[in-house]
Formats: structure tokens, C-alpha cells, sequence
């Protein structure tokens, strides 16, 4: 326990004071359950049976406390309760609901401990246990790090089955038959002469009864809607148009804004003119915000047009200007004073190494934008002393103590109305667009406000994925790969994201190593060490984070040993995988794309293995070169999920990876130059098309008792399986993404 | 300035250069059509006017020329057109900000081609941009409708 708490104090992520002062004060206090927040506000006839399950006369309400960002997060919240409280999927209603620290997220704070997923020792345990207790004391409700599920998984479960026990009791109350004889079916309790008595109709008795310490979840056999393909809650709304996201919210009273602030990120606002602006059709007013200017109208256009009348003196970038001097300081940071973490060190590498024919390697990758459709965009409304705001976001309780401290207000003068967004890839755990938001509405008080930014604004304000660079070095030995020193320096996103929370990391940060140095193999002389670039451009979070590039740092020159060694890229990485349900997954994927076979002339195919997320996930992707460039035909994959619990959103979840993956890699990055990003709209950021998108053939494997999310390691394996690919096909071996650099797509 | 949309008409005071997009969004309330470029390379805030599909976010109001219709317009959850049917059959919808428009591209290339190729549909679909990577099920989704569509006729 000693060592693990040590581990944990330096380097656990968010804050080590308040994390050390949970680990050491907060275990046993945080062991209680936090209060059920539905029990404020509830009307007569209404009862809140556990935080998660709210019933009233026209029915059953379901929490889904996590941010709906396109992964299908709601329903899959909702199937958890559902399946035990035996309701009808037809009358499902959800709500996001106000946020609390009883919502929050135990799972997302586990993945960033230095403990390896496929390590379930003591000191793993014991560590993952800590970070849970930790995740309730920083009221950590955060959608992300594919956490949704795993962390959900027996806490929503467990919700139904109490609210389904006490609904039971209340009905044996109220016929005065044994409670033993009652059953549940879609929303009602059935009485053994046939009789339905609906929850709505037991919800005030259900009130009054204590809800029980323990109760039996329904044997997986007995599964009405889990692991079954189940409709999105959603789909509905999402097929005709009718979906309301925060963008399209429309209130009586309304008024439209947008936000123009300085594009070298983080630098100042020197002077500017809006006379121009002030007068321009529409205007209602315009407002000098942080670092920029806001435009409130009657209308978002008129708001866009005038914004760019305004004439803007921007102050410095804080920053090298350009990212050729950002690779410089890359590039500069491969030194001992800069090292990270070195979490793996199997072997004597150095030893290994000498005398040795050296294999020496470089790779890098470049900023890429999150850019979700959806621009950035918030309501807000200052009013009588309180204020409300109406926006997607992945940290909610973050998000209100924000709002707390730039207005004054109390917290419970505050009320947060989450939105579903059009997609977020991790751009919504960033709260800068709704403190802009909020410096509106405290500039322009008693209407809501929309404040939408433009595409351009999103583009060159966005908290990018990280450049980065890798330098390898590597040795075979009688046909096998025998040492691999692998060095990777990024920026780091931890320290990046806890800077603009006015908190400072001491440890090391997993990111930076993510997909590098917890795979499972066994290579005799085997080391991983991350060096920690000073600050740059402001980053963040990136759908699979510090995985996204090291996935294609690790395997890419692991494929480079293998073919050096004349060894078979299949063979050869199962003989050096210990870890058997990653073992599964590659041969799988070896079955499934008949790895081996013959494929043709300008053809070929790439294998590439991350586990990420506690997922292990191996893709095959089959290329044709083509006279006009490359075509990718066909992409395989296996992945190792413990469970399926909708077949459907998991394909759908499996295929959308692949294609972000597979995508940036071929075509996208963001580019600096006077400190600004270069690409300001999509025909610059492009990724996949639709005539580009690969058959994808998927295969889920349940050799394990784990739960986990899939919405992001399908990612980190798709740009090594297409960079090998591209070798494989034509001897090219590219180590620089996106790998339109150094080749054509068709 | 009036306009015809969904059928029904409306009478708004704008700019005629005020792209159809916003005049649909801020001044009528329509919100299906979704704002995702502002310069005709998403696609998300694809409309029909007088049955072709056009990007409404770069076409100013006051060069419209026809009836528009937008995706509340094409059909409602009651009564849906046969291609958001599909849609809903192959679960295509991830975030689904992008859907409205996929949709209206969808159902206009249906419209004049019952029996699209892989081409075709490759050639459409292509200017329309899918962050979350629905393109597969969109394909599929587009040959169920087109399989449907030429059921019901004889």
C-alpha cells in the first residue's frame, strides 16, 4: 500500500494536495454514499429512488450523468437501469440531470495511474481502488477516457434493482400480498392473480420505504435488453431532424452572439476598433471579453458579419510561431533533464545494444484538431441574481464552480442544463467557450444569449492533440527482435489541462507514454522513456489521447524489427506477446484477413496491435497502390471487450474509430504559422471522405470478464496498420504522419 | 421578403444577402439544417430548393429562386420519408449533427436515380462530411431506401 500511495501522490492527475489529502483523509469519509441529489425538489407523488431513477405520475425518468456526445452514452445508461427495473424500452425517458458529486466517475481517474491494464496485482488493485475513492472526492463527473460504461456498468444496474425492490415493497404494502409473490414486467409490479399496478401509481408509497443495503442483479441469462442490438433513444430525433442540441436552442427573448479572441493562443488583446461593428445592422452591443471581443444581435449572422468589421491589434503568440520551431523544441527535449517516466525497463538495453547492428529510427506527429461539426457554442442567461446556462460539456461540476467564481453567485444560484453535442472527441472537456459565454451574459444581463463561434473560430481556437516525436533504436538477434529502446517527447496534456485549472502536476504523465509502454510483450532488452516538452501551443485531450500517437510511435518500428529480423509481422508478435487475450485478438485478426495469403500485385497488407484503454485491439489493413496513390480496400479488426452490451452502437463505435483514425492519419494536421493555425476551415482539415471509407469488418472477442468503452481504442492501431501497409504494398516506409506528406490517397 | 418553406409561407425582413441558412435558423426557427462550415465544404445545412439539393449556408436569400424544403419538411417522426426510415433501420446516426444534411443529399439523389451504383452514391455523398465516420451505414442505409423505393413503384 506504502508504494502504491507514493506512486499515486506523484502522479496522479489532477492536483497532488487535494489527491494526497483524499488518499490519506478522504478514503473512509468518501466511503459513504454521496447525497442522492433528486431529493431536493420532489413534488408530492414523486419519488427518488437512488440518484439515478425518478418516478412520477407520467412515469419512469432515467439520469444519465454523462455527456451525450454521438457514443450513444444515454441509452446505453439507460439500458443498465432498465434491464433491472424491468421497463418498457418504448416509454424510456432520460435526463441528463443537474450535476453532482454523486454522479461522479470513478473508472476515468483509474487511467491515469502508471498500472498497466494487464496488470491485476496488488498493488494495481489496490491503486485503482484509491483513484475511485479519489474520483468521488474531486466530484470528478466527467464523460471520457471511454470510462462511461466500465464505470457505470454495476452502479446503474444495481440503481434499477433497488428502485425495482422498493417498488415491490411498496406494492406488497399497498395489497397486503406476500412481497415473495409479486413480479415486475414494463414499468408495472404484477400481482399473482394477473393484476398490473404501474410504478407511477406505487411512487409515493415507494417514497417512504428504505431502500435496501443489498440486492440481486438478474443472471446474464436472464437479459431482456443487455447484449442485445437495442434502438439508440435517439435515433429517432437524429433521423428527422427534431434533435435539439445547444446550438439550436431557442428561448422567447433571444439574442445571438459570437466571439472573436486573439488566434495566437493565450496571447493578449493590445487595442481594437469596433466602431464599424457597433453601427453594423442587427448589433445590440459589443463587448470586450478575455483576450477578445464579443458581438451580441438579433441575429447569429449578423453577429459573424459585424465581428469581422472589427479591426484587431493582436499582441504575441506565447509560443514558438511556427511549428517547425515547435518540432525544434521537440526535438530539443531528448535529454536527461527533460525525462518523464521510465515505467518500462526489461533487459539491459545498453548492453544489449553494443556490439549490436543498431536499428535507429525517427518519427513524428502533428497537432490535429478536434472539430467536432458542432461549433463551440453556448446559452447563457444572467437573471434576478441567477444564472443559467444551457451547453454541452463533459465536465459539468467543473463547469458550475467555474461559473461560481467568475460571477460570484453561489452554486445553487446556478443551473447547468446539459446538452447533447455534435460531436466532441474531448473538445468538450474544455470550459472556454461558456466562460465567454458568461462574460456575455454578465456584460448583456436578462436575456439568454446564444453565442455560437464561427467554423473558423473553432479551428484556430481549439486545444489540439500534441505534436510529438519518437527516436527508437533496435536490435535482432537469430531471426527475433531482441531490443527496443523506444524515446518519445510530447508537450505534456495533463499539465496543460491542470494549468488552466490554476493546478500543477509534480509526477510524471502517463500520456506521455500511453500505447507505448504498457504493451504486453516480452522483448528481452525492452525500454520506454517519456520526456516532457515545455508548454507550447495550449492541448488537450484527443479521442484516445497520448495512445493516438504512440500507438503508431511503438508499432510502426516494432514492425520495422520484425521485418529486419526476417521474422513474420504476425508470428512474430504473438511469439513476443505474453498476455493471452491479446494473443486472441491477433490471431483473430490473422484468421479474419488470412494473413499469410497471396494478395497481388501492388498490394499488400499492414498488422498493427495497441492496447489501450484496457482494450487490446488488432487491425489488418489491406492497400492497393494505385497509379494515382494509395487506396485502402479493406481494414480487419479484433478487439478484447469483456462484454458487448449493444451490438449495434459497438459496431457503430468500431467503425467510427477506425475511420477517425484512419483518416487523420492519412490527410490532417494543424499547422502554425505567425502562432496562428493554418487551417481554418474543413477543405484544409478534411480526414475521411466518404468515397475513401474502407469495408470494415469487425470482430468482438469476450475472453475476458472485463467491462470497458470502445469509443476510442479501435483508434491508436489504424495509422501503424496503414503505415505498414503502405510498406507492405510498396516498400515505402513513411515515419511521419499525416503520411499524405510523402504520398497520395485516392 | 417572402419564402415558401416546408410548404408554408413566411414573410421576413432580412438582407438579401443573408445566407439561406440563418434566415431558416434565427428568423423562422427551423433547425433542422445545421451549421458546420459556412462555406459549402460540409454539407450539414443541406436543403431542397424546388427538389435540389443546395448548401444554404452559401446561398444568400436574396438569389433564392423556389420553394425550399428542409428535413422537418421531408418527413416527421410520425410519418417518415422512406430514406430517414432507413436511416433509422441501420441505426445510422452517431452525434448526428451532420445527418439532416446526409439525409436531404440522400433522398434528392434518390429522387432522380432509383437504382444508384456504389459510384453514384460514392459521387454524392462524398461532399458530405461525417466527423464520427457513419459512412458505411449511410451506404447501406441509402441502398435499403433505394431497394424500398422501387418496391413501391410498379
Amino acid at each position: 500500500m506504502s508504494r502504491a500511495r507514493t506512486i499515486l501522490r506523484r502522479t496522479f492527475l489532477f492536483g497532488s494536495a487535494a489527491v494526497a489529502g483524499g488518499v490519506a483523509f478522504g478514503f473512509y469519509s468518501y466511503k459513504r454514499a454521496p447525497n442522492n441529489p433528486l431529493l431536493s425538489g420532489l413534488k408530492d407523488g414523486e419519488a427518488a429512488l437512488t440518484p439515478y431513477v425518478k418516478i412520477d405520475r407520467d412515469g419512469v425518468t432515467i439520469i444519465t450523468p454523462r455527456a451525450d456526445l454521438g457514443q450513444g452514452a444515454h441509452s446505453i445508461l439507460a439500458a443498465l437501469v432498465a434491464e433491472e427495473l424491468d421497463l418498457d424500452w418504448n416509454s424510456i425517458r432520460v435526463d441528463h440531470g443537474q450535476p453532482s458529486q454523486a454522479y461522479y466517475n470513478g473508472t476515468v481517474a483509474v487511467e491515469g495511474l502508471p498500472v498497466a491494464a494487464t496488470d491485476t496485482g496488488f498493488i494495481a488493485q489496490g491503486g485503482r481502488v484509491v483513484a475511485d475513492v479519489a474520483g468521488k472526492f474531486l466530484s470528478l463527473q466527467v464523460t471520457g477516457g471511454s470510462s462511461t460504461v466500465a464505470d457505470a456498468y454495476d452502479k446503474m444496474r444495481v440503481a434499477g434493482a433497488v428502485a425495482r425492490d422498493v417498488l415491490l415493497s411498496a406494492a406488497a404494502q399497498q395489497t397486503g400480498l406476500a412481497k415473495a409473490t409479486l413480479t415486475t414486467r414494463d414499468g408495472t409490479v404484477i400481482t399473482p392473480d394477473g393484476r398490473a399496478l404501474s410504478y407511477s401509481s406505487l411512487a409515493g408509497a415507494a417514497a417512504k420505504i428504505d431502500p435496501p443495503a443489498r440486492v440481486r442483479l438478474k443472471p446474464e441469462a436472464e437479459w431482456r435488453y443487455l447484449g442485445k442490438p437495442m434502438r439508440r433513444i435517439d435515433m429517432v430525433a437524429k433521423s428527422t431532424g427534431t434533435a435539439t442540441y445547444g446550438i439550436d436552442l431557442e428561448m422567447p427573448g433571444m439574442v445571438y452572439a459570437t466571439v472573436r479572441t486573439n488566434p495566437r493562443l493565450g496571447g493578449a488583446l493590445k487595442a481594437y476598433d469596433a466602431s464599424a461593428a457597433e453601427k453594423a445592422k442587427g448589433v445590440l452591443k459589443v463587448v470586450p471579453i478575455a483576450g477578445g471581443v464579443g458581438v451580441i444581435a438579433d441575429n447569429t449572422w449578423r453577429a459573424f458579419q459585424a465581428a469581422s468589421l472589427i479591426k484587431f491589434d493582436w499582441g504575441p503568440a506565447p509560443y514558438p510561431a511556427t511549428t517547425a520551431a515547435m518540432f525544434e523544441a521537440v526535438a530539443s527535449s531528448f535529454i536527461p533533464e527533460r525525462q518523464d517516466s521510465r515505467f518500462k525497463k526489461d533487459g539491459d538495453i545498453e548492453a544489449a545494444l553494443k556490439g549490436a547492428s543498431v536499428m535507429t529510427a525517427e518519427y513524428k506527429v502533428p497537432y490535429l484538431a478536434h472539430a467536432p461539426l458542432e461549433p463551440m457554442n453556448a446559452v447563457v442567461q444572467l437573471k434576478d441574481g441567477k444564472l443559467d446556462i444551457w451547453t454541452g460539456t463533459q465536465v459539468p461540476v467543473f463547469l458550475i464552480k467555474t461559473a461560481a467564481l467568475m460571477t460570484g453567485l453561489l452554486a445553487e444560484n446556478i443551473r447547468l442544463h446539459v446538452q447533447i453535442s455534435g460531436g466532441s472527441f474531448g473538445r468538450r472537456l474544455e470550459d472556454d467557450y461558456v466562460r465567454q459565454a458568461i462574460e456575455l451574459a454578465q456584460a448583456y444581463p436578462g436575456r439568454p444569449i446564444k453565442m455560437t463561434w464561427t467554423r473558423e473560430e473553432d479551428m484556430t481556437h481549439d486545444f489540439p492533440r500534441p505534436l510529438g516525436m519518437a527516436r527508437m533504436r533496435g536490435a535482432v538477434k537469430d531471426g527475433q527482435v531482441d531490443a527496443y529502446d523506444l524515446n518519445i517527447a510530447y508537450p505534456s496534456v495533463t499539465a496543460s489541462q491542470t494549468r488552466r485549472l490554476n493546478q500543477s502536476v509534480p509526477g510524471p504523465d502517463v500520456a506521455i507514454v500511453a500505447g507505448a509502454w504498457d504493451q504486453p510483450y516480452k522483448i528481452p532488452h525492452y525500454r520506454v522513456t517519456g520526456y516532457r516538452v515545455p508548454a507550447l501551443v495550449p492541448i488537450s485531450s484527443w479521442r484516445s489521447v497520448g495512445a493516438s500517437g504512440n500507438g503508431f510511435f511503438h508499432d510502426c518500428f516494432l514492425d520495422e524489427l520484425i521485418h529486419a529480423a526476417g521474422a513474420d509481422p504476425l508470428k512474430e508478435r504473438l511469439r513476443l506477446c505474453w498476455h493471452e487475450p491479446s494473443r486472441k485478438v491477433l490471431e483473430a485478426v490473422g484468421a479474419m484477413s488470412n494473413w499469410g495469403s497471396n494478395l497481388g500485385k501492388d498490394r499488400g497488407r499492414g498488422l498493427a496491435f495497441t492496447l489501450s484503454f484496457g482494450v487490446p485491439t488488432a487491425e489488418v489493413v489491406e492497400v492497393t497502390s494505385t497509379p494515382k496513390g494509395i487506396r485502402i480496400d479493406k481494414v480487419f479488426v479484433a478487439v478484447e471487450v469483456g462484454k458487448v452490451l449493444d451490438p449495434v452502437n459497438f459496431e457503430n463505435q468500431v467503425q467510427g474509430g477506425i475511420i477517425w483514425g484512419l483518416g487523420h492519419a492519412m490527410n490532417a494536421e494543424l499547422t502554425y504559422r505567425d502562432g496562428i493555425a493554418e487551417q481554418t476551415n474543413f477543405h484544409a482539415f478534411e480526414s475521411m471522405r466518404f468515397d475513401q471509407a474502407p469495408q470494415i469488418e469487425i470482430r468482438a472477442l469476450t475472453n475476458t470478464t472485463q467491462i470497458r468503452g470502445i469509443g476510442e481504442p479501435t483508434v491508436p492501431p489504424c495509422a501503424p496498420a496503414l503505415a505498414n501497409a503502405i510498406f507492405a504494398a510498396t516498400g515505402k516506409r513513411i515515419r511521419e504522419l499525416p503520411l499524405s506528406k510523402q504520398i497520395a490517397f485516392v | 421578403m417572402r419564402l415558401k418553406v416546408n410548404g408554408k409561407t413566411h414573410d421576413v425582413d432580412v438582407e438579401n444577402a443573408m445566407p439561406l441558412l440563418w434566415v431558416l435558423r434565427d428568423e423562422l426557427g427551423i433547425m433542422g439544417p445545421k451549421y458546420g462550415c459556412g462555406i459549402a465544404v460540409c454539407g450539414a445545412c443541406t436543403v431542397h430548393v424546388n427538389g435540389e439539393p443546395v448548401r444554404s449556408c452559401s446561398l444568400q436569400v436574396g438569389d433564392l429562386k423556389g420553394e425550399v424544403t428542409t428535413i422537418e419538411g421531408l418527413g416527421s417522426p410520425e410519418t417518415m420519408h422512406v430514406v430517414q426510415a432507413a436511416w433509422m433501420q441501420h441505426q445510422v446516426a452517431q452525434c448526428g449533427y451532420c445527418q439532416s444534411g446526409q439525409i436531404m443529399a440522400a433522398a434528392a439523389l434518390l429522387a432522380v436515380n432509383a437504382e444508384p451504383t456504389d459510384q453514384d452514391i460514392d459521387l454524392t455523398m462524398s461532399a458530405h462530411l461525417c466527423r464520427c465516420g457513419t459512412y458505411p451505414r449511410i451506404r447501406l442505409a441509402i441502398k435499403t431506401a433505394a431497394a424500398e423505393l422501387r418496391k413501391r413503384k410498379p
